[in-house]
């Protein structure tokens, strides 16, 4: 069982951490979901004994779980409840002002990129397709500011 | 006394946000809310330092549950200093926001969660407790997303994005160093950790060690970890910016601090690493903030630039080193929040906070021109502002526990941070004035700011200069501070009793 778990612990922070890699946001919302429930399932695999449930009065000397787990993984599930709803909320706003659902380049990178004037054939061709890409996007972006 | 006293910097808070909320509707009853809530928890961060610094470490159990069950709140002077230091703070800037006209501080979701912001600074100062902290940085957190990008506009959402997302994979990473500590030792409250730490082979006390200095590294901003910073900090209301510049990398500090020294011995601490960090986190960020042209940018990099003089401290495991990283986040706290205040100001009087699109302010508002300068010769440390005592404790620290190299580093960094301030003081205050907008009202015609704003400021300005005039007392207290977090015993000896 525990090794089931730790299994598939290992298995959430992979693909958590796969997706959060990616440009999409609802991908990188799903990974950061993904990676929260591994941590959850860490913080139960922490659990030193296994046993009945431990209410007060209700065992009568038996073996109890360890309750301190299951507190931390509840408190832990509550927050990232709460935070993943304000991420989609955030996301959704994204969606709305930029009509795209990719994260966005970095203006300083792209400013930099455009600033930069020496540069080798390899670099000019790379950099044309970056700016090609950057222009797109901004006439993308501005056609749909002007959709509003 | 104390067991009543420790929870109320946490609860009182918590309780006006709710409060806060009830009354959205009626601003000014809102307003009133949250500026008595913050004066008297002021008031009793006062009181809780004088009664650690007579009395040692106090500790108060919540429901009645003795550590290490129960979640325990803690203060001994190191947050008790804390306390004291952040609470006016966080009382200034509300003022600040309040007289501040536009609309996103006027969002009714504005005080309730700024108060929440308040509280979970509180507990994290006050936790005994591991877990505990995790949701004091998440209350702490959550309220800051919202604040952070509480007007939606289209540059808040695309920095406000990195920094949620950032935020969270620290969290996570927390989450799991908890699970795994208690894994390995059984408990999560931290006095009992430091009892039981002993115990784990040393291979595994130096990855918890480089977890949590990883983890809390995140939030304090240290390099490589501080890149979210200056892109997301410049673009939340001022008043925002002002009391994130000023704490929530402080806490992240404070907790890096509490948790090097009060969980691993002295052979377990990588100290060797902690000083190449800072040497590293110092210049990369002072060459980070040469190269920026807008007030608020040049500024949120000064502030990565100054963790690692805190970080400094740390890693030389003195007494004086430790003193002197306390002075410094004393220091930096009301400094950072007085001149993100004052691009602020220069924002509101001037239209941008561009060195490009402004010039000359300091003849059109003689007082803001002073308001800058004063804080700005502080952070760079120029004799006898408070920042020049700070700098120089961690630079004496740094002589006594012979670590060249890093000083030496501290020093150009120092030379560095002068340069760009006058970079500043150049580009917006001097030259020929040139402003985008033209002010409506008087006061700001006059002044460069409504009459809350220019007294906020002036506060925390003042506040500045009373730093350096108490000099000797503040370093004395954070002696006595450092000497408690390096010999732990009063503080294991008041939670576990």
């Amino acid at each position: 069982m525990s090794l089931i778990l730790a299994l598939s612990t290992a298995l959430l922070f992979s693909c958590g951490t796969w997706l959060l890699l990616q440009r999409r946001l609802s991908r990188i919302i799903i990974g950061l979901g993904l990676l929260g429930h591994g941590a959850n399932l860490l913080l139960l695999l922490s659990g030193r004994r296994r046993g009945v449930a431990p209410f007060v009065g209700a065992t009568d000397g038996e073996r109890v779980a360890d309750p301190m787990p299951q507190a931390l993984a509840l408190t832990a599930i509550v927050i990232s409840f709460g935070v993943t709803a304000f991420l989609l909320a955030l996301a959704y706003r994204s969606w709305q002002l930029t009509g795209d659902d990719l994260a966005e380049d970095d203006v300083e990178d792209r400013r930099i990129a455009h600033d930069r004037r020496v540069l080798t054939d390899e670099e000019l061709t790379d950099q044309e397709a970056l700016r090609a890409a950057g222009a797109e996007a901004d006439a993308g972006g501005e056609a749909l500011g002007e959709d509003r | 006394m104390m067991r009543v006293l420790l929870p109320l910097p946490v609860v009182l808070p918590l309780f006006a946000a709710g409060l806060s909320m009830a009354v959205a509707r009626r601003r000014n009853l809102q307003r009133a809310v949250g500026v008595v809530t913050l004066a008297i928890t002021t008031a009793v961060s006062v009181a809780i330092l004088v009664g650690v610094d007579r009395d040692g470490p106090a500790a108060a159990f919540m429901g009645g549950w003795e550590a290490p069950v129960g979640i325990a709140l803690v203060a001994d002077r190191f947050t008790g200093l804390m306390l004291v230091v952040a609470s006016p703070v966080l009382l200034a800037v509300l003022v600040f926001a309040i007289g501040q006209p536009g609309t996103e501080q006027e969002q009714p979701s504005f005080h309730p969660v700024y108060l929440v912001l308040a509280a979970g600074v509180g507990l994290s100062f006050l936790t005994g407790d591991l877990f505990n902290l995790f949701v004091a940085f998440e209350m702490m957190l959550t309220a800051s997303y919202v604040l952070m990008t509480i007007g939606g506009r289209a540059d808040q959402v695309r920095t406000g994005m990195t920094y949620v997302v950032i935020s969270l994979i620290a969290s996570v990473l927390l989450v799991s160093t908890v699970g795994l500590l208690y894994a390995a030792t059984g408990t999560v409250n931290l006095a009992d950790l430091a009892v039981r730490m002993g115990d784990l082979p040393e291979g595994v006390r130096l990855a918890f060690s480089l977890l949590l200095f990883m983890v809390f590294g995140i939030k304090a901003a240290i390099f490589p970890l501080f890149f979210w910073l200056p892109d997301s900090y410049p673009t939340a209301p001022t008043a925002v910016t002002a009391v994130f510049a000023g704490l929530l990398t402080k806490v992240g500090v404070y907790c890096i601090i509490r948790t090097q020294t009060l969980l691993f011995a002295p052979d377990d601490r990588p100290a060797g690493f902690i000083l190449v960090i800072a040497a590293l986190t110092m210049v990369v960020g002072v060459l980070g903030a040469i190269a920026q042209n807008d007030i608020k940018r040049i500024l949120s990099f000064h502030i990565v630039s100054q963790i690692g003089y805190m970080i400094l401290g740390l890693g030389l495991f003195t007494v004086a080193g430790i003193a002197a990283a306390i002075v410094y986040v004393v220091n930096q706290i009301v400094l950072k929040s007085t001149l993100l205040l004052v691009a602020g100001l220069v924002d509101h009087s001037a239209g941008s906070s561009r060195l490009a699109e402004v010039g000359g302010l300091a003849r059109r508002f003689p007082l803001l021109g002073w308001l800058f300068l004063l804080p700005a010769l502080s952070l760079a440390g120029v004799p006898p502002f408070s920042g020049f005592v700070a700098k120089l404790a961690v630079i004496q620290a740094g002589f006594d526990a012979q670590a060249w190299a890093v000083v030496a580093a501290s020093l150009v960094v120092s030379v560095l941070t002068l340069y760009s301030m006058t970079k500043i003081w150049g580009g917006a205050f001097w030259g020929t004035p040139q402003v985008l907008v033209e002010p409506t009202d008087d006061v700001t015609r006059r002044h460069g700011g409504t009459v809350p704003m220019l007294a906020s400021t002036g506060a925390l300005v003042v506040g500045t200069l009373a730093l350096a005039v108490l000099a000797g007392p503040l370093v004395e207290l954070s002696q006595r501070a450092a000497a408690d977090l390096l010999e732990p015993g009063a503080y294991l000896d008041a939670v576990l009793r």
